[in-house]
C-alpha cells in the first residue's frame, strides 16, 4: 500500500465544545464521600426512619411532657371542696377533661391518675426522661471505656492483648445479675446502683467490637506510613485509627441503649433500682402491676413507652448497620 | 478435638474458681456485721464471730468455704429463712426454676424453629410478615410484661389458670410463666432461623441440589437447616442466660419459689443476705459458664471448620 501524502490532518476547527453540557462528571455513579453514602442509605431505609421518628417523639415528650404538664410528677392532684375537705384525684381513668360529673371532670388526665392521685401523663414522661438519661449517659461512658480498651488491646497484640483479653473473658463470665447482687451489698439501692451495674457490664461488648475493628485496620498501609513517620502509638490509635472504627461502634451503641433501658426497667421492677418518690419506666410498670386489679389502665402507658423505645433504637441500629455495610442488592 | 474440649473445660474451671474467689472476698470484706448488732452485746458478737470463723485470715476462710462447697454445703443464711441451711432452701428452689426454665427453653426453641422455617419457606407471604411482627414484639416487650397481661386476663378475668404458682398442680400452673419466659427465646430463634434459612436457600449448593431434583423435607432438613442451625446455636447460649435473668421477675410476679425469687429476696429486702448472695452468685456463674462451655463444644462439633482450625493450633479466641 502506498502512503497517501495528502492524508487529511484534523485541525482545531473540526472540533467544537458541547456548550452548556457537563460531560466531565458521571451523574449516575457520581463519587461521594463515605459518610454521605451512609447517610443516604440510612435515610432511604424506611424502618430506620420510623425508628428515628419514634425515638425523636419520645425524646421530645420526655423533655417537654413534664414541663408542659400543669402538675409536678410528685404532686398529688387535689382540691378543697366547699366543706373544707380535701378531695384527691385518686384512680381516675384516662380522660380528656371535657366535662361531666365528678369534681375532676374538667381536668385532662390523658393517662389517668394513680392510686395516690398523681398524674400519670407527667409521671410517664418523667420516667421516660430518667430511663433515657441513664441509658445515654452510661452507654456513652461505656463506649469510651470499651473503645479505648479494645483499641489498645488490639493494637499492641501479643502479651498485652493476651492479658487484656483474659480479663475480658473473666468479666464476661460473670452474669450481670451476680454483679448487681454484689453491688447491692456495697451500695445503697437506687439510681447509682443501676448506673454502676451498667458501667460494669456494657463496656465489654463495645471493647470486642473495637478490638475486631483494630485487628482489621492495623495492618493497612496508612498505619505503617504513620508509624514510619515516627508517630506515637497513642496518636496512631486515637487519631489515625479511631475515626475508621466509629461506624460499627455507633451501631453497637444503638443496640446497647435498649439493653440499658431494659436493665433499668428490670432492676427497678425488682426493687433495687429507682426508689420512690423518683420514678422511671421500670418503677412505673411495677406500681402498675401492683395495682393491676384495681387500676388496670395504669400499666399501659409505661409499657407502651418502653416497647416503643426498644423498637425505635433497634430499628435505628439495624438501619445503621445496613447503611454501613450495604449489600449489593440494596445499592 | 478432645484436646480442644479439655482446654475449654480447664479454662472454664479456672474462670469459675477465680469468680468464686472474687465473690467470696468481696462479700467478706464488707464493712459491718452480718448480725443485727443492736440486739447483741459486743461480747456476743465476738463469740458469734469466733464461732463462725470470721476472725481467721481470709484465705483460711476461703479454704473452709471451698471444702464446704465440695460437699454441697453453702453455709447458712444470715437473715433469710431464719438461718436455715442454704442447701435445703436452694434444693427446692433449683428444682422449681429448672423445671419451668426447661419447659421454656424447649418450647421456645421448638416453636421458634418451626415459626422460622415456615416463614423462610413462605418468604414474602402473610406468614412471613406475621413471623417478623411476632419476633419484633417478642424482642421489644419483656417477658414479664406478657406474664402480667396473661395473668390479668387468663387468671383474673377468665380464671382459666391459677393466679399464683401452685406446686401441687405443677404442669397446670407452669403454663403461664413458662409461656411468657419462652417468648423472648422463641422470637429470637424464629428471627435468626428465618434469616439464616433465607440466606442458605439462596446459596449455590442449594440451587444445585434443587436442580438435581431434590425437594421437600430432604432438601430442607438435610441441606438447608443443617447449615442454618450453626449460627443459631451461638445465639442460644446468651438466650438461655437471659432466661435466667428473665426468670427473676417472672418468679417474683407469679410467686414461684425459685432461685430467681430467692435472689430478689436476698438483695431487695430490708437487709442484704450476704451468704445467699454468695451462694446464688456462685450458682449463677457456674450455670452461665457451663452453658457457654456447652455451646462452645457443641459449636465445634457442629461446624467442622472450627475443628480443623483448632488442629492447626489456633483456637477460637476473642
Amino acid at each position: 500500500m502506498m502512503a497517501d501524502a495528502t492524508a487529511y490532518v484534523p485541525t482545531a476547527e473540526d472540533f467544537e465544545f458541547l456548550e452548556g453540557r457537563d460531560i466531565t462528571t458521571d451523574k449516575n455513579f457520581a463519587s461521594m464521600s463515605y459518610w454521605k453514602g451512609v447517610a443516604i442509605h440510612f435515610l432511604r431505609n424506611r424502618r430506620a426512619m420510623a425508628g428515628l421518628v419514634i425515638v425523636g417523639a419520645i425524646v421530645v415528650l420526655a423533655i417537654f411532657g413534664p414541663i408542659l404538664s400543669p402538675y409536678g410528677y410528685r404532686d398529688i392532684v387535689s382540691y378543697v371542696d366547699e366543706a373544707g375537705k380535701e378531695v384527691v384525684a385518686k384512680g381516675i381513668s384516662p380522660q380528656l377533661g371535657l366535662g361531666g360529673d365528678g369534681p375532676f371532670a374538667d381536668k385532662m388526665f390523658l393517662f389517668g391518675t394513680d392510686a395516690l392521685g398523681r398524674d400519670l401523663w407527667t409521671r410517664t414522661w418523667q420516667g421516660a426522661r430518667v430511663s433515657l438519661l441513664i441509658a445515654f449517659v452510661t452507654i456513652f461512658i461505656d463506649m469510651i471505656i470499651g473503645m479505648s480498651y479494645g483499641l489498645i488491646s488490639g493494637y499492641f497484640g501479643g502479651a498485652v492483648d493476651n492479658i487484656m483479653q483474659r480479663i475480658v473473658e473473666i468479666a464476661n463470665s460473670i452474669p450481670r445479675l451476680v454483679i448487681v447482687s454484689v453491688l447491692a451489698i456495697f451500695m445503697p439501692k437506687g439510681i447509682g446502683l443501676v448506673i454502676v451495674a451498667l458501667l460494669l457490664t456494657e463496656w465489654i461488648g463495645m471493647s470486642k467490637i473495637a478490638r475486631a475493628e483494630m485487628l482489621r485496620i492495623k495492618e493497612q498501609e496508612y498505619v505503617l506510613a504513620s508509624r514510619t513517620l515516627g508517630a506515637h502509638s497513642m496518636h496512631i490509635i486515637f487519631t489515625q485509627i479511631l475515626p475508621n472504627t466509629i461506624g460499627p461502634i455507633i451501631t453497637q451503641m444503638m443496640f446497647s441503649i435498649p439493653t440499658a433501658i431494659f436493665t433499668e426497667a428490670f432492676l427497678s421492677f425488682v426493687g433495687v433500682g429507682i426508689m420512690l418518690p423518683q420514678c422511671s419506666i421500670g418503677s412505673l410498670i411495677e406500681s402498675g402491676f401492683n395495682n393491676i386489679t384495681t387500676l388496670p389502665y395504669q400499666i399501659l402507658a409505661p409499657i407502651v413507652v418502653l416497647a416503643l423505645q426498644m423498637l425505635g433504637f433497634n430499628f435505628i441500629g439495624d438501619g445503621f448497620r445496613e447503611a454501613l455495610a450495604p449489600k449489593l442488592e440494596d445499592m | 478435638m478432645s484436646k480442644y474440649i479439655l482446654k475449654r473445660i480447664g479454662l472454664a474451671l479456672l474462670t469459675l474458681f477465680l469468680i468464686i474467689f472474687m465473690l467470696f472476698v468481696l462479700v467478706r470484706i464488707m464493712p459491718g456485721n452480718p448480725f443485727p448488732s443492736e440486739r447483741m452485746s459486743a461480747e456476743q458478737i465476738a463469740n458469734k464471730r469466733a464461732e463462725m470463723g470470721l476472725d481467721d485470715p481470709i484465705l483460711v476462710q476461703f479454704g473452709r468455704y471451698l471444702v464446704g462447697l465440695a460437699h454441697g454445703d453453702f453455709g447458712k443464711g444470715t437473715s433469710l429463712y431464719y438461718g436455715a441451711p442454704i442447701k435445703t432452701v436452694l434444693g427446692q428452689c433449683i428444682k422449681n426454676s429448672f423445671k419451668i426454665g426447661g419447659i421454656a427453653i424447649l418450647m421456645g426453641t421448638a416453636v421458634g424453629l418451626l415459626l422460622g422455617i415456615t416463614a423462610a419457606l413462605n418468604k414474602g407471604t402473610f406468614i412471613d410478615g406475621f413471623c417478623t411482627v411476632f419476633s419484633i414484639l417478642g424482642v421489644c416487650v419483656p417477658g414479664y410484661v406478657f406474664l402480667i397481661f396473661l395473668q390479668y386476663f387468663l387468671s383474673y378475668k377468665v380464671q382459666l389458670f391459677p393466679y399464683f404458682f401452685d406446686t401441687s398442680r405443677f404442669l397446670y400452673s407452669s403454663v403461664l410463666p413458662a409461656t411468657s419466659l419462652s417468648l423472648f427465646t422463641m422470637s429470637t430463634v424464629a428471627r435468626f432461623t428465618r434469616n439464616e434459612m433465607v440466606e442458605v436457600m439462596d446459596s449455590d449448593y442449594v440451587h444445585l441440589a434443587e436442580s438435581k431434583g431434590m425437594y421437600g423435607s430432604t432438601l430442607v432438613l438435610r441441606h438447608i437447616l443443617r447449615n442454618a442451625l450453626i449460627p443459631i446455636v451461638t445465639v442460644l447460649a446468651p438466650l438461655v442466660v437471659d432466661l435466667l435473668t428473665g426468670a427473676l421477675v417472672i418468679e417474683k410476679i407469679y410467686g414461684i419459689n425459685g432461685i430467681g425469687k430467692l435472689m430478689v429476696d436476698a438483695i431487695a429486702g430490708e437487709g442484704v443476705d450476704y451468704n445467699y448472695v454468695l451462694a446464688l452468685g456462685i450458682l449463677y456463674s457456674a450455670l452461665y459458664i457451663g452453658i457457654m462451655l456447652a455451646v462452645d463444644i457443641l459449636y465445634g462439633v457442629l461446624d467442622p471448620r472450627i475443628r480443623v482450625a483448632t488442629h492447626r493450633g489456633e483456637g477460637r479466641e476473642g
